[in-house]
């Protein structure tokens, strides 16, 4: 159980669990109810820490209720449920285990609220795989880093101090590391050592341009003059970079590539990574891990086999990345019971429906239209200890809380319903 | 609570017992004397005709890891075809070759499997393969923490380091991950192919640290022999895969300096050039090096025809073989300077003249290895099949006949090239006990497993004696787990968690500033986040005991 705190080997430094990076070097002080980042922190950090709880303690139907009485009526409400959706999964590893224990049981669906993007990834991974590498790898290799959809900092702040950042390596000084933005430039403020390029194109269209650089690369006729609104030339030039580069790292944040059939853009992304990699080293980084995606979608394909959009109500697990959408089962109203989980950012709230709702959501959560039930729970990293994946989908990192808390973790508030639902299955 | 299991025929090569009818006694989980008279006895089974063995150990399986749930997100189309619903006492969950956990867990103690150890454990990975292992149900579990690619090491040994730091290195590794012994993937090649070497030679410098496998098998045997950890190191060998490797298979063997290793999924090493297609078997020339070199031990890895999936730490190999993948995808990692991974799906063809040949090739070395204690029944799960095809294989090693109408159905081409065909050799139950329960427990040093002397934990599998050896083994009768019964005619009836395995040699802490600073100054997290604690394994594995197994610190 997430709630009795493993000691810190280290307890100067705090693991941040606000974005898909979880840093592990944080300094937080402060009191409980104000905890401050006052070293290796980042706005998102600021903002994470700085939640301050609104809620008192479990609702039912906006009326205050124990724990105990919130969670008989969650189960209440899922006994009577056909098919119930376990949806925004933001959570930790003790979180997503119970979120998948009790939707095996509900003959649920499991998805998280950041689905739309990690689908377009995963559609990726069934179809044709790809070539990738770590956060470690570019810190210490990397000497030229593209960015596929523009500056990735407003979502992940620290990646470039994290990476790129150091001068010193494993392998010796690197003099600076070269940046090419593929959409919008960096953010102001941004500090890069190295040529900075930034390539305007049509983020929409880069899969053209992936084509493109394909064809280049194979020494076929490219019969264009531009491709994502560029000039061919453009993509010649980048081409030749890319393969001259000594380790070269292409990384894409799935949510930056927000428009239909993204997953064809990432598709020619990886197999020009593929095609480089008959005679250099080249890599791919997709970007994610935030609000606990990559966690959920980690833990459902250990159990399962089956990843995020997994549904459990044929007895066996069965994965549809389309069918078993948050959005879709809410419009169609195939799901009958919504079950809310946000512990980590208190703005992402459930989304609009008429479909009755339990919300496990951070204690600060303000929710637009009161819940058939409500608990507040403990944020991991905060309130409880924990353990998240970094968006690199491999290291697992601990999570130890940073005050002392009655908030009940996500594991603990889902434990409660299970026992509710009481014995047989 | 006295449980009697009175009257079986029973197979415990630790103590020389060959099918003698005896009575076993099972009080709060272990194995007990015979009880005196005054004694009364709660519970009997009455097994006649029945045989009794341990509980099978499968020593080298990749049950858990980064690398699995790569292949389970790659392969929704292997979990659509093999479902497994839930049920009042187990968990939906699915897959052929790359299943869930839960999944993985009833499949093997319906098969009458009771401990599974992972060989591939990153150390940046450890937390997931034990998360991903505590989520395994039924089996006790352990794992092999990979070194030899890793930067920190390549640098001590490229500065010449005493073997003093390596030995406290490795010791840190193994308490950090909470692993029970050490494994090397093609040594330093992992490195290398990311400084785009695309092959390593036993002897071939590393182009940016300067040292070679041969280097890296020398220090790591020693260490893991001086530090007393009880599995020898376990060494996927380097070029894997490749026509003629036996060669460096042989090498690698040398490389330990008569030291304890473990040669692992050794019949993708046993390949010669001979012949029109430059492909052959060398199993002979393998064999024949084993059983003269008694400080070494093999897993075969034996491939079966059907659709699998492999997974591996060998980047650079994957890589190579990325064309042959089956469905046409794969997915290759280089991670965190400290090791990679590559995944790709396959499709062993009976028709096709390699596989028909590895096929051969993995019989061959199961049959010409004369030491039972010294190879083990592995497929490699999965790379060279899923683990729920060991039934059919112990059926190949038992039955000379079924083996030979078999052989008679692959390519012909490479039927010719094998001499499978004229090897009479058919392994007995007690040697069957030897593979898959006595030789795996010893060779890990676990003391209380894989037998069933006064003492021994009461993980019991119990068959019908059928004629068709893959009927038996597809379905025990009765499987017991730390004493209580768990899966009654091939059906889980109980469900339990199992425990950790590890080992905690000792080492000076002195390395862990030097760690501290490597993982300051290059990594991208804290060397204390990637340390697991006995609680945080406990939680993992549902209040899983962590046992650790005594080391008995060897002669530098």
């Amino acid at each position: 159980m997430s709630g009795s705190p493993i000691p810190a080997p280290d307890s100067a430094a705090v693991t941040c669990p606000f974005c898909g990076l979880v840093c592990d070097d944080l300094v937080v002080t402060g009191t409980p109810d104000a905890p401050e980042v006052r070293a290796s922190g980042c706005p998102t950090a600021a903002n994470g820490y700085g939640q301050r709880a609104r809620s008192d303690g479990p609702r039912i139907a906006g009326r205050p209720a124990t724990l105990a009485e919130a969670a008989a009526e969650a189960a209440r409400l899922l006994r009577g449920a056909r098919r119930p959706l376990f949806g925004g999964l933001a959570t930790d590893v003790e979180g997503a285990r119970a979120a998948g224990r009790l939707a095996d049981r509900t003959g649920g669906v499991l998805d998280h609220m950041n689905g739309a993007a990690a689908v377009r990834n995963l559609l990726v991974l069934q179809d044709g795989g790809w070539i990738t590498t770590t956060l470690s790898e570019i810190r210490n290799r990397c000497d030229l880093l593209i960015l596929a959809g523009g500056d990735v900092t407003p979502r992940f702040p620290r990646f470039f101090e994290r990476t790129i950042g150091a001068r010193e390596t494993l392998f010796g000084d690197r003099p600076g590391c070269d940046v090419v933005f593929l959409g919008h430039g960096p953010s102001k403020g941004t500090t890069l050592r190295g040529a900075v390029e930034v390539i305007g194109c049509d983020v929409p269209a880069l899969g053209d341009a992936f084509g493109v650089m394909r064809a280049l690369l194979a020494g076929r006729p490219v019969d264009a003059d531009a491709a994502a609104g560029m000039p061919i030339a453009v993509w010649r030039k980048l081409v030749e970079r890319m393969r001259t580069a000594t380790y070269g790292v292409i990384a894409w944040a799935a949510p930056d590539f927000d428009f239909p059939h993204a997953e064809l853009t990432i598709q020619a992304l990886c197999e020009l990574v593929k095609d480089l990699n008959r005679a250099t080293r080249f890599s791919g980084l997709p970007l994610g891990g935030s609000d606990g995606d990559v966690t959920a979608d980690a833990v459902a394909l250990w159990q399962t086999g089956f990843g995020l959009r997994a549904a459990f109500g044929g007895g066996a697990p069965e994965q549809d990345l389309h069918l078993n959408a948050t959005e879709r089962l809410l419009a169609t109203g195939e799901a009958d019971v919504l079950v809310w989980i946000a512990s980590i950012n208190a703005t992402r709230l459930p989304p609009a429906t008429t479909t009755p709702t339990i919300v496990l959501g951070h204690a600060a959560m303000t929710v637009a239209r009161e819940p058939a039930v409500f608990i507040p729970v403990g944020t991991p990293g905060v309130d409880h200890a924990g353990h998240l994946f970094r968006t690199d989908r491999v290291v697992a990192l601990p999570l130890f809380p940073v005050r002392s808390s009655t908030l009940p973790s996500v594991a603990q508030a889902l434990s409660a319903i299970e026992a509710a639902l009481g014995g047989g299955g | 609570m006295l449980l009697r299991l009175a009257g079986g025929r029973v197979y415990d090569p630790a103590h020389g017992v060959n099918g003698e009818i005896r009575d076993l006694y099972v009080r709060d989980g272990r194995i007990v004397a015979a009880p005196g008279p005054d004694e009364r006895v709660d519970q009997s089974y009455d097994l006649t005709g029945r045989v009794v063995m341990a509980g099978a150990i499968d020593m080298h399986t990749h049950i858990g890891g980064g690398k699995l749930n790569i292949a389970r997100a790659m392969l929704p189309e292997d979990h659509r075809s093999d479902p497994r619903a839930r049920s009042p006492l187990t968990r939906g969950s699915c897959g052929h070759a790359a299943p869930g956990t839960f999944a993985t867990g009833y499949r093997y103690a319906e098969m009458g499997y009771t401990a599974c150890f992972e060989p591939a454990i990153l150390p940046v990975n450890a937390r997931q393969a034990h998360l991903e292992m505590g989520d395994t149900p039924m089996v006790d579990k352990g794992g092999y923490v990979m070194l030899g690619s890793d930067d920190f090491l390549l640098r001590l040994m490229a500065s010449g380091a005493e073997q003093r730091l390596i030995n406290d290195y490795v010791a840190w590794t193994l308490h950090a991950t909470r692993c029970i012994g050490i494994k090397v993937v093609n040594p330093g090649g992992i490195s290398a192919f990311k400084f785009n070497q695309r092959r390593f030679e036993l002897d071939e410098k590393h182009g940016f640290y300067g040292v070679t496998p041969r280097d890296i098998l020398r220090v790591l045997s020693r260490a893991v022999h001086e530090l007393g950890v009880p599995h020898p190191l376990h060494v996927h060998s380097s070029n894997l895969g490749l026509p003629g490797n036996a060669d460096t298979t042989l090498g690698t063997i040398q490389a330990a300096e008569g030291l304890p290793i473990h040669l692992t999924h050794i019949q993708f090493h046993s390949y010669g050039t001979e012949g029109a297609r430059k492909f052959s078997s060398a199993a002979a020339r393998i064999a024949e090096a084993i059983n003269a070199t008694p400080n070494a031990s093999c897993d075969v890895g034996q491939i079966l025809f059907g659709q699998t999936v492999t997974a591996s730490g060998d980047s650079m190999t994957q890589h190579r073989n990325s064309g042959l993948a089956s469905p046409k995808k794969f997915v290759v990692m280089d991670i965190e300077c400290d090791a990679g991974c590559g995944v790709l799906p396959f499709k062993y063809r009976d028709t096709n003249f390699v596989n028909a040949l590895q096929w051969a090739i993995g019989l061959e070395v199961f049959l010409l290895v004369t030491d039972p204690w010294r190879v083990f029944l592995t497929t490699d799960h999965p790379n060279g099949a899923p683990f729920t095809t060991y039934p059919h294989l112990i059926r190949l090693l038992m039955d000379r006949t079924f083996r030979n109408e078999r052989l008679g159905l692959v390519n012909a081409d490479a039927r010719a090239l094998s001499t499978l065909a004229s090897i009479d050799r058919e392994y007995s139950l007690y040697e069957i006990a030897i593979l898959t329960r006595a030789a795996p427990a010893r060779i890990l040093g676990i003391t209380d497993l894989g037998h069933l002397g006064t003492g021994a934990t009461a993980d019991i599998t119990v068959y019908r004696d059928e004629p068709d050896r893959e009927r038996m083994f597809s379905t025990p009768e009765y499987v017991f787990k730390d004493g209580e019964l768990i899966v009654r005619n091939g059906a889980v009836v109980k469900v339990t968690w199992g425990r950790y395995h590890t080992v905690e040699p000792a080492y000076d802490r002195g390395i862990e500033r030097r760690l501290k600073e490597h993982f300051d100054r290059y990594q991208t997290i804290r060397a204390a986040s990637l340390q697991i604690s006995r609680d945080e394994m406990a939680a993992f594995g549902h209040g899983a005991e962590v046992r650790t197994h005594p080391c008995r610190r060897g002669t530098p």
